[in-house]
């Protein structure tokens, strides 16, 4: 398969058709938490997409060059979550090193970002040997490897942005309005979920 | 009332992880699909949750506190791995349908909230009373949802055919915000009224000048 549309299928389906929110459900607990002013859940999504791709990049090289060859896999989850952790806590001093305003405006998310699922999700996602599995189109197999792991890190961690600051964008309108009691926050933000989950169910149609 | 009572009912009602706190949202949408798998989900949460607040409790004395979050999610990670080789020998059933949602239980916060706010700080037997009931609610409250789920999307109730209809919608993922925030609201509304009924009977009680009611009253 020709590599331009191997990068498309992972883009469509990483973005849209197989949207990290709204179709996989990973990483709700940000969406529905920090996703009540745009700005903020840019700024989320932004830390997300970051942390995806460093994490990928220490975990699929660890797990296929070091983790196999040693029969270690089932220590794979406990080997990517201190990963991650450790990850998370050295962008957290780096960032507050070079760029205090950056910092500010992002740091407060950078903690929770260890235990979203999106993360741990993203790396262990990308150990399947078939990239069609993931990427949901069936067809011909296109085999896994760094850089195709890198490109549906930074997709997801871009679909996962998307739906952030479209929630923000809704949320910011629909907090003002008169709403019976029972349904203020969660479950109104749940119902705003579901109609964005319709409307990104029209992408699963694509076929590339 | 009892503390025994009392932790339990806060973690299977009044501290619902799924319905009041809403935590853990990611494995109770996607596995609500259908009943039988999200009571699996379920227990498998329960299990997890049991060992790492035991554990955890344990250890409270001897973690030092600048570095508890690692030395937590180790703990739960290293569960999490046990339960993954038990279900891939023993239920492979189960260990095929929860796919990614199996190593997530590891970042599932509820079971992290729940070593950060209850075992750190509590004796081994209410840390594991705390982790059963913990993990019962969750467990309750996502079969509602996938029975609910189930029986709307495909017609049937854990697995057995019961009426001949099918609205794709409900097994879809718009179907599992649907319903997860439907249940939410009608919770916080029953919640609401009990609490309400509470402290009207309580009222009720304080305005009769008997010393003995009142003391019961405060007892409760």
């Amino acid at each position: 398969m020709n590599i331009f549309t191997v990068i498309l299928m992972i883009f469509v389906a990483a973005v849209f058709s197989q949207n990290f929110i709204l179709v996989k459900f990973l990483g709700i607990c940000p969406f529905l938490g920090v996703s009540k002013k745009t700005g903020n859940a840019l700024s989320m999504g932004v830390a997300v997409t970051l942390v995806m791709i460093l994490a990928t990049l220490v975990t699929y090289p660890l797990y296929t060059y070091v983790m196999v060859p040693l029969e270690i896999e089932y220590l794979e989850i406990i080997f990517f979550i201190f990963i991650i952790a450790a990850l998370v806590q050295i962008l957290e001093k780096v960032i507050e090193k070079l760029s205090p305003a950056l910092y500010k405006t992002m740091g407060i998310y950078l903690p929770l970002i260890t235990t979203n699922c999106a993360i741990l999700g993203v790396a262990e996602l990308v150990l399947t040997p078939d990239l069609a599995a993931i990427v949901g189109t069936a067809g011909a197999e296109v085999g896994m490897n760094l850089g195709f792991a890198l490109l549906y890190a930074l997709f997801a961690g871009i679909g996962f942005t998307v739906a952030m600051v479209l929630m923000g964008g809704v949320r910011e309108k629909v907090d003002t309005l008169p709403i019976a009691k029972c349904m203020k926050g969660f479950p109104i933000t749940m119902i705003i979920a579901c109609f964005m989950a319709m409307a990104f169910y029209v992408f699963t149609l694509i076929v590339i | 009332m009892n503390k025994y009572a009392k932790i339990s009912l806060d973690g299977l009602i009044f501290n619902n992880p799924t319905f009041k706190l809403v935590l853990g949202t990611c494995a109770t949408l996607s596995m609500s699909t259908a009943a039988l798998n999200s009571f699996g989900m379920g227990l498998s949460v329960t299990v997890v949750l049991l060992l790492s607040n035991v554990i955890i409790s344990l250890l409270r004395k001897v973690i030092p506190n600048t570095v508890r979050i690692p030395a937590f999610i180790v703990v739960i990670a290293t569960m999490v791995t046990i339960l993954r080789m038990v279900l891939e020998k023993y239920i492979p059933s189960l260990y095929d349908s929860m796919g990614v949602f199996l190593p997530l239980i590891v970042v599932n916060c509820i079971i992290l909230g729940r070593a950060e706010a209850f075992a750190s700080k509590h004796p081994v037997l209410d840390s594991a009373i705390d982790g059963v009931a913990t993990g019962l609610g969750f467990t309750c409250a996502i079969t509602i949802i996938g029975i609910i789920r189930e029986f709307l999307g495909s017609g049937s109730f854990f697995g057995i055919k019961v009426m001949d209809f099918k609205m794709s919608f409900f097994t879809n993922s718009a179907g599992a915000f649907f319903v997860y925030g439907i249940c939410i609201a009608l919770f916080v509304l029953i919640i609401d009224q009990v609490e309400k009924s509470r402290r009207a009977k309580k009222a009720r009680l304080l305005r009769v000048p008997v010393v003995e009611q009142m003391s019961e009253d405060k007892e409760a």
